[in-house]
């Protein structure tokens, strides 16, 4: 143990000149015989400070929190690559925090009289998408306190009051604060009164700071170590830690994130997840600053990481409680549920060589993620693949990336839709995650997933958003201005609709102002159909859809138009239907092709003729055959090319 | 601008029948081309490896093109004889271009007897020029016929001013009948080439150069849909727009409108572009077409012209190996045709033949599987058809599909020739896919 106290010292020598002016401290790093108070394993818990930040995608939180660790001396300013903490290269390109992460920093706050008090703050490091809010509810938990982070130039935005309404839950300190005041577009007055609105506290009361050039960052810290409550736990009682993360290192196997929040854990012991009953020898615990330090141990209240051994994070869940073997506790900590895939898409090799490789890449990321779901699927279209479950439509987005960037697959993924209950007439249910599995006959109810969607915008908004809102089947629950001119609309929308391009409407008829947020809030009976594409009379599987009665014609419309501009012709006339059950609905027509032949083939022509056709096979190869049809896969791919939900994803997790 | 040569193998030193022997008999046909790259504008649609005077920087290299020609002539009958290809007469010498009458009669003249000189030529044998209409008057038409040609094929394309405006070409539609009507009485035999599916042309207005060409009371006429070949003024100008992209089902009704007109006034189709009247029993067909369509051998003459010859084996340099003695051996592998194709440039040609080089510029082995597929490719187009007993592999529920589907003619089939019906014709290169499993 211990390094980082020398990389600490460094850099407090270091301070002055770093930051100029910034806070006239001495050093605000705790001196080594102070440091002493706050070794891990042996802090008390009134020395802890474990806090999170919350803040809109692109608020700066990742920023904020690169300036902690080099104020603390976590980091030494030639080693600070920005973003420290956003590990994974995704992360990194996209900007976005995927998993959390949690890192501890010492603190010291010098009385008048000069008497230095030395402090312990655990990060804790949220992912900032709504996709992700099972997993920000876990890393709350971990927490006393929550820095609410808000951008001076954009104001509040609708993840900012998802994140702060579950901080709330979670009865968190909160402690609200402006970043980006550097910018001269910043209006911190008007956004600090819309926040002191929310909290409740006097505007006076908000931070400000700039996370860029450090600019009341130490005050910040100062003021976590005044406000956040230090937890409180019996360190008497059996063992009971939180998982609040579990990540899979290629070297090290499952590393899980841990909160204590009685007795303690030490080296070598065995412990129990009680959710399994599976036990295991612990192999190293430690804490994390920023790299991962071995520790004697973690007592009440600390924050920290476990290695066990285990490979798959399947083993080690998050919201599942951590306890000793021998001695353990009875009563769980609350808390642990199972995260639910919410959006479901079907990935197929384009290549069909490619699925057993399709299913080792999805079996490596199953080891990162314990919320992704896939089982094997068959299409009569697309051959062999997965129908894989997701928790939103950027978690679909970013497995689909990474299979295709670290794992080289080349996919057609069929457009997202979401879980359905269907209760037939004689009470028996079926859930459908596949549109092909829709089932015929006698049908009672059919029931969809629908969200409490919340939307912020300017107020010369409103009635575009209530258009659009409506033209989705949302129920406006209520609405409220946040200011003179911005307000906030709170919905009940099927998911089916938000997964399918709402976003990218919301923000073209706002001009790119309003910002979304939503979760789950239960299920809706709703009058859905299945609507299938048939060609020439064959029923297309990768093609159906479920779809609300009074949009199955527009649906059976669009795709029917879509696939005759997409379907080369063929020697014969193609039909192209769309049909609720045996009743059509649309229909069109490829007509045959009357002429494919070159007119002059003479001496010179000959090679190069010769060669043309030779080359047809290779474009063969790239044709599906449905009955007689040739369907090229590009067709699949541009028909199925989910490129508005993906577009959503992609605008949402900017925004 | 011409399209590009094929990938091919490098020529070596000694020419492009270097290491080949030929294996086969004084039976198959010989044809020589003879390419002449010159024209005096260069119309908008034409992707032929054909220069005008401007591009070339002066007149030079067409007033000595007879001479360099007859240089190349001289080098094939050398490298044929050592490569122990059968000496064979010539059956047929087209002419074909760019516009080969640019020159004057008599250098087309120089080179046909040069050819006479290096092979002979076969009691009957075709001879043909293509001609642009506004290139040649009456005295350079006897003057051809008296140095030996048989035959002419004029550039006609239209009857109709604005679609020959849309093709830039600069003739004048009235010299038809009358170019015709000179060849004709200087003994040639007379096609007309005519081009359909051109932008902007009507049916009506299609109907009318069919008219118009069949007036004429021409034995033969060549009808090609106008393709957008890469690297043209035209592509560029669909590209971008200006000029609508030729349809396919369009030019579909014009090649039926045109078969139908064609055959009603006598001339019925022998190859899917061309037509022919029967003259004492047999149609007055292209000899030289055939030649390429069956696969008989040929030379051709000139920058960028291709040539060919069936079966025979080639050294395989690839193969060569250096032995314990430093003995280099070689191994012989059969090849079933071998292909080249020379330089593009009519400079670049001028100078490999002055320092007596071959102007080879690139060849290519054929494999048993290409010259099949070549075969099939082109044996397919002619109307009388292919033995189905003589296709590689022959799946009868192919042919019978096909029959089925009305694309070949289903009482041919039953006697084994497989042959395209006016459907199956339209749709030659889709059923050559499917029959050779492509
Ligand atoms: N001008 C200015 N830009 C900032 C500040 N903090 C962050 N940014 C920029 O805002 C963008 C988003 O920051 P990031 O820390 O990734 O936000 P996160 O998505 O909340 O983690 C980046 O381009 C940062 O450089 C700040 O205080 N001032
Ligand atoms: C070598 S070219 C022409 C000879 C002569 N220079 C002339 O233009 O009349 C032979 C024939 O090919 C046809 N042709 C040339 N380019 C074509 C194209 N892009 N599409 C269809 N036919 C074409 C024309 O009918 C032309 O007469
Ligand atoms: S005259 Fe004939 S060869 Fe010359 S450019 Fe025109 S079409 Fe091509
Ligand atoms: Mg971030």
């Amino acid at each position: 143990m211990g390094q980082w106290w020398i990389a600490a010292r460094s850099v407090a020598v270091l301070y002055p000149t770093l930051f100029p002016g910034v806070r006239s401290l001495v050093s605000p790093i705790p001196s080594p015989s102070a440091g002493k108070l706050i070794k891990p394993a042996a802090t008390a818990p009134e020395l802890l400070r474990n806090f999170c930040i919350i803040a809109h995608i692109d608020h700066g939180k990742s920023t904020l929190a690169d300036r902690m660790l080099q104020l603390t001396g976590v980091v030494e300013q030639r080693a600070m690559r920005a973003q420290y903490l956003d590990r994974m290269d995704i992360e990194r390109e996209r900007g976005i925090t995927i998993k959390s992460q949690a890192v501890r920093m010492p603190w010291a706050t010098v009385d008048e009289d000069g008497t230095e008090h030395p402090f312990a703050l655990n990060m804790i490091d949220t992912p900032g998408h709504v996709d992700f809010t099972y997993e920000v509810s876990r890393s709350l938990a971990a927490c006393e306190g929550a820095v609410l982070l808000v951008d001076a130039a954009q104001g509040i935005e609708a993840q900012t009051l998802a994140n702060l309404y579950l901080a709330m839950d979670n009865e968190l300190e909160i402690i609200p604060v402006l970043n980006k005041i550097d910018l001269p577009a910043a209006q911190p007055e008007k956004y600090a009164e819309e926040i002191a609105g929310l909290v409740g506290v006097e505007p006076s009361e908000v931070l400000k700071v700039s996370g860029k050039t450090g600019q009341g960052v130490a005050e910040l810290l100062d003021r976590i170590v005044e406000v956040v409550p230090a937890p409180v736990g019996n360190a008497d009682a059996p063992s009971r830690a939180m998982i609040f993360d579990s990540v899979y290192d290629t070297f090290r196997g499952v590393v899980t994130y841990v909160r204590v929040v009685d007795g303690s854990l030490n080296p070598r012991e065995r412990i129990s997840m009680m959710s399994t009953k599976a036990t295991h020898e612990l192999l190293e615990i430690g804490v994390i600053s920023p790299e991962p330090i071995p520790t004697e141990g973690l007592g009440v209240g600390e924050v920290g990481y476990l290695i066990t051994g285990v490979k798959d994070v399947r083993q080690s869940k998050v919201g599942d409680t951590v306890t000793t073997m021998h001695h353990g506790a009875t009563e769980p900590l609350a808390g642990y549920s199972d995260p639910k895939p919410m959006v479901f898409s079907g990935l197929y090799p384009i290549d069909g060589s490619d699925y057993p490789a399709l299913r080792d890449a999805l079996d490596k990321l199953k080891l990162n993620d314990a919320a992704l779901n896939y089982e094997p699927e068959t299409s009569v279209a697309l051959g062999f693949g997965f129908r894989v479950g997701f928790l939103g439509l950027l978690h679909l987005e970013i497995i689909r990336e990474r299979l295709d960037r670290e794992f080289g697959l080349a996919l057609i993924s069929t457009a997202p839709n979401v879980i359905y209950d269907v209760v037939m007439e004689d009470n028996t249910e079926i859930n459908v995650t596949n549109p092909s599995e829709f089932p015929g006959g006698k049908i009672r109810e059919v029931r969809e997933p629908v969200v409490r969607a919340t939307i912020l915008a300017p107020s010369e908004f409103i009635g575009a958003i209530m258009e659009l809102c409506q033209s989705r089947r949302g129920d406006l629950l209520g609405m409220d201005y946040l200011s003179a001119d911005r307000v906030e609309m709170r919905y009940t929308l099927p998911l089916a609709e938000i997964v399918f391009d709402f976003f990218d409407q919301l923000k073209s008829k706002t001009r790119g102002y309003a910002s979304l947020d939503y979760e789950p809030s239960g299920e809706q009976v709703a009058d859905l159909v299945k609507v299938d594409i048939l060609l020439q009379g064959e029923q297309v599987d990768a093609f159906s859809a479920i779809v609300h009665k009074e949009k199955a014609y527009a649906y059976g419309v669009m795709m029917t138009a879509k696939l005759k501009d997409l379907i080369p012709r063929q020697q014969f006339e193609v039909p192209i239907q769309a049909a609720i059950g045996s009743r059509v609905i649309a229909r069109e027509t490829i007509r045959a092709i009357r002429k494919d032949v070159l007119a002059k083939c003479y001496g010179g022509d000959i090679s190069r003729k010769r060669k043309l056709l030779e080359k047809q096979k290779e474009g063969k190869k790239r044709m599906k055959t449905i009955g007689r049809v040739d369907v090229p896969q590009e067709a699949f791919i541009a028909a199925l090319s989910s490129e508005q939900s993906s577009k959503d994803a992609k605008d949402a997790k900017k925004k | 601008m011409s399209p590009a040569l094929p990938d091919g193998d490098t020529v070596p030193g000694g020419g492009p029948l270097d290491g080949w022997t030929a294996d086969y008999d004084r039976q198959r046909g010989f044809s020589v081309y003879v390419h002449v790259p010159f024209c005096k504008v260069r119309c908008g649609y034409c992707d032929f490896n054909t220069y005008t005077a401007t591009e070339l920087g002066g007149g030079a290299s067409q007033a000595a093109y007879a001479q360099t020609a007859a240089l190349e002539i001289d080098l094939a009958a050398r490298q044929l004889d050592q490569a122990a290809v059968p000496s064979r007469a010539v059956q047929s010498v087209f002419f074909g271009g760019g516009t080969p009458t640019m020159l004057p009669a008599t250098d087309l003249a120089v080179i046909l007897s040069r050819v006479q000189q290096a092979w002979s030529l076969e009691a009957g044998a075709e001879v043909t020029t293509e001609a642009n209409p506004d290139s040649v008057d009456q005295r350079y038409l006897e003057t051809l016929a008296t140095a030996g040609f048989t035959r002419i094929s004029f550039g006609m394309q239209s009857a109709v001013p604005h679609v020959l405006t849309t093709l830039e070409r600069t003739h004048d539609p009235a010299r038809i009948p009358q170019v015709v009507e000179w060849a004709k009485q200087a003994g040639l035999a007379v096609s007309l080439d005519l081009i359909y599916g051109t932008p902007g042309e009507s049916l009506d207005d299609w109907r009318r150069s069919v008219d118009v060409a069949l007036s004429t009371r021409v034995d033969h006429i060549s009808a090609y849909a106008l393709v957008v070949e890469d690297g043209t003024k035209l592509a560029t100008q669909v590209r971008r727009g200006m000029v609508e992209m030729p349809n396919a089902d369009d030019q579909a009704d014009k090649y039926e409108l045109a078969d139908q007109a064609f055959s009603e006034a006598g001339l019925h189709w022998y190859e899917i572009s061309n037509w022919a009247r029967e003259i004492d029993g047999k149609p007055a067909a292209c000899q030289h077409n055939l030649a390429y369509w069956r696969g008989d051998d040929w030379w051709g003459i000139g920058p960028g012209a291709h040539s060919y010859l069936a079966a025979g084996y080639f050294e395989d340099e690839a193969a060569h190996a250096v032995g314990i003695d430093n003995e280099v051996t070689s191994t012989t592998t059969q090849a079933h045709g071998v292909r080249w194709w020379n330089v593009k440039h009519p400079r670049s040609y001028a100078a490999k033949l002055e320092s007596a080089a071959s102007p080879a510029a690139g060849r290519e082995f054929l494999t048993q599987e290409q010259a099949t597929l070549e075969r099939v490719m082109l044996g397919i187009r002619l109307s009388e058809g292919m033995t189905i007993s003589d296709l590689p592999d022959p799946n009868p529920a192919v042919i019978a599909g096909f029959v089925a589907r009305g694309l070949i003619d289903g009482r041919a089939a039953l006697t084994g020739t497989l042959k395209l019906t006016l459907r199956g014709r339209l749709l030659a290169d889709a059923l050559i896919t499917e029959l050779m499993g492509l």
